[in-house]
């Protein structure tokens, strides 16, 4: 038995694995556009944003999937988007809030020293953001960021109460076969993940760590 | 020749008057140290000059070019800041960079030559400020009289007509300040036309050719080192030289 449940549930987590890979490709620039705009010197648009991750931060992401899923319908009579589009919408739009908030906590963590060398020596904004300010911005995040990625990993499993296929899902179905024990297994599958992320994560900080700030 | 005339500058944060029409000139190869209390003007003055406050009024003027024109564009910023150079208190230096990539960055970005001829300049900077030894050295493993000669050879390597330092020694250790201002007098014989904000009244006295006591955001003693410190003409300069020596 050990071996077809295996696959079976292979199968729902590369659902999983897709939720998290596309998750993270939106969310991490999105995240950055965001935390560019909730600093803005532009004040309404400073609010708009701050005001949205309040909403996003506020309430479950659960609660978030179901709003995208359902809410367009409900609300304007428009057809509802595929199950997984959906999902990876409210995915992307809750974590890059969340990631916003660390790039804006590190961002403003740089002293405005840095930036007045950099401006004295003539190079221009965006030369000061990627030459000066963005190595040591990632330094500093490094710890928060992983944290939220492995969450991420585990909160993919959010994505079956608008029917998406994926790990839990395909532990659960064994149940009706009488099956307990291919449930419990699933959690196999997200330490190992959780546990090769955390060893990259370990391997990154180290690589950054040639330099103190 | 003279290589800088600022005139009637004033600067107010709301409704503080941080600078009150301040107005001097400088020659070239010159040295003018700025002393004065904390909280007289004397960084904001700095920051002017290399435009990182824009005055409310007044006029800079390098070789005759007028730089304060209504409607800078940030081009034109920049431009204009490359007639001087800032060393900060703290360095400011770029953590995640050698000591010898401190002084090639802005010049590689600014593509002020091919990158050999900045590797080339820049280790001849460091080797000037006595660090042939560090230029692989990170800041961290510099101690804060190295990484300010650092600094210095980093503001030189866009070579500034107009060198400003704004208490260059006072985070360091007593030891330290020996080696930094030995630097700077270095920079004097070579001809540098520099603008000094110092607490060490005894390198002033040696180093300058015009010494300016601030107070409240006004210039109110100006001359040779031997009128101002020797023979101030203000009560208030006086005061404050009197206070200076008392203090160490
Ligand atoms: N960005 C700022 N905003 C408001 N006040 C400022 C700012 N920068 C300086 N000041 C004020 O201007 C005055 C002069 O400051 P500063 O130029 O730093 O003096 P100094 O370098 O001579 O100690 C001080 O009263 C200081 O509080
Ligand atoms: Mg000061």
């Amino acid at each position: 038995m050990f071996l077809p449940v295996t696959l079976q549930l292979l199968e729902g987590f590369w659902e999983s694995l897709k939720i998290f890979g596309l998750t993270l490709a939106f969310a991490l620039p999105l995240g950055l556009l965001i935390s560019f705009g909730s600093m803005s010197r532009f004040a309404p648009l400073k609010w708009l944003l701050r005001g949205i991750i309040w909403v996003i931060r506020g309430t479950p992401l659960m609660l978030q999937l179901m709003v995208i899923f359902y809410g367009p319908g409900l609300l304007f009579g428009l057809p509802a988007m595929p199950r997984f589009t959906a999902t990876i919408v409210a995915f992307s739009i809750n974590y890059a809030c969340y990631f916003s908030e660390i790039y804006r906590g590190g961002i403003e963590s740089i002293s405005k020293g840095q930036y007045e060398a950099g401006q004295v020596l003539g190079m221009t904004k965006p030369q000061i953001f990627f030459k000066v300010v963005l190595l040591q911005v990632v330094k500093r995040i490094m710890a928060p960021m992983s944290n939220e990625i492995i969450t991420l990993v585990k909160d993919t499993s959010l994505a079956r109460v608008i029917s998406v296929y994926e790990i839990i899902w395909a532990g659960e179905s064994f149940i009706k076969k009488g099956m307990l024990w291919p449930l419990f297994y699933t959690g196999a599958f997200y330490l190992v993940f959780s546990g090769i992320l955390t060893v990259l994560f370990a391997k990154a900080e180290k690589k950054l760590s040639y330099f103190r700030s | 020749m003279t290589v800088l005339e600022v005139k009637n500058i004033k600067k107010d944060f709301g409704k503080t008057k941080v600078l009150k029409d301040v107005s001097f000139s400088l020659e070239e190869g010159q040295v003018l140290a700025i002393i004065g209390s904390s909280g007289s003007g004397k960084t904001t003055l700095l920051r002017c000059l290399n435009f990182l406050e824009k005055p409310d009024s007044g006029e800079i003027i390098v070789r005759g070019k007028h730089l304060l024109t209504e409607g800078c564009t940030e081009e034109q910023i920049r431009e204009n800041r490359l007639h001087f150079g800032l060393v900060f208190q703290n360095f400011n230096l770029f953590p995640q960079y050698t000591a010898l990539k401190n002084v090639t960055l802005a010049p590689t970005l600014l593509k002020k030559g091919t990158p050999q001829q900045l590797e080339t300049q820049g280790k001849q900077l460091l080797t000037q400020v006595g660090l042939q030894d560090k230029m692989d050295s990170y800041p961290y493993q510099l101690s804060g009289g190295q990484q300010q000669r650092v600094a210095i050879a980093r503001a030189l390597a866009l070579q500034p007509e107009i060198l400003c330092f704004d208490e260059p020694t006072s985070a360091l250790d007593p030891e330290l300040t020996g080696e930094v201002l030995r630097v700077i007098r270095n920079l004097k014989t070579g001809g540098n036309t520099m603008i000094v904000v110092t607490h060490e009244m005894e390198f002033a006295k040696s180093v300058a050719d015009v010494v300016i006591y601030m107070t409240d955001g006004v210039i109110e003693e100006i001359g040779t080192p031997e009128q101002v410190f020797d023979n101030p003409q203000s009560e208030k300069t006086r005061a404050f030289l009197r206070g200076v020596q008392e203090g160490f």
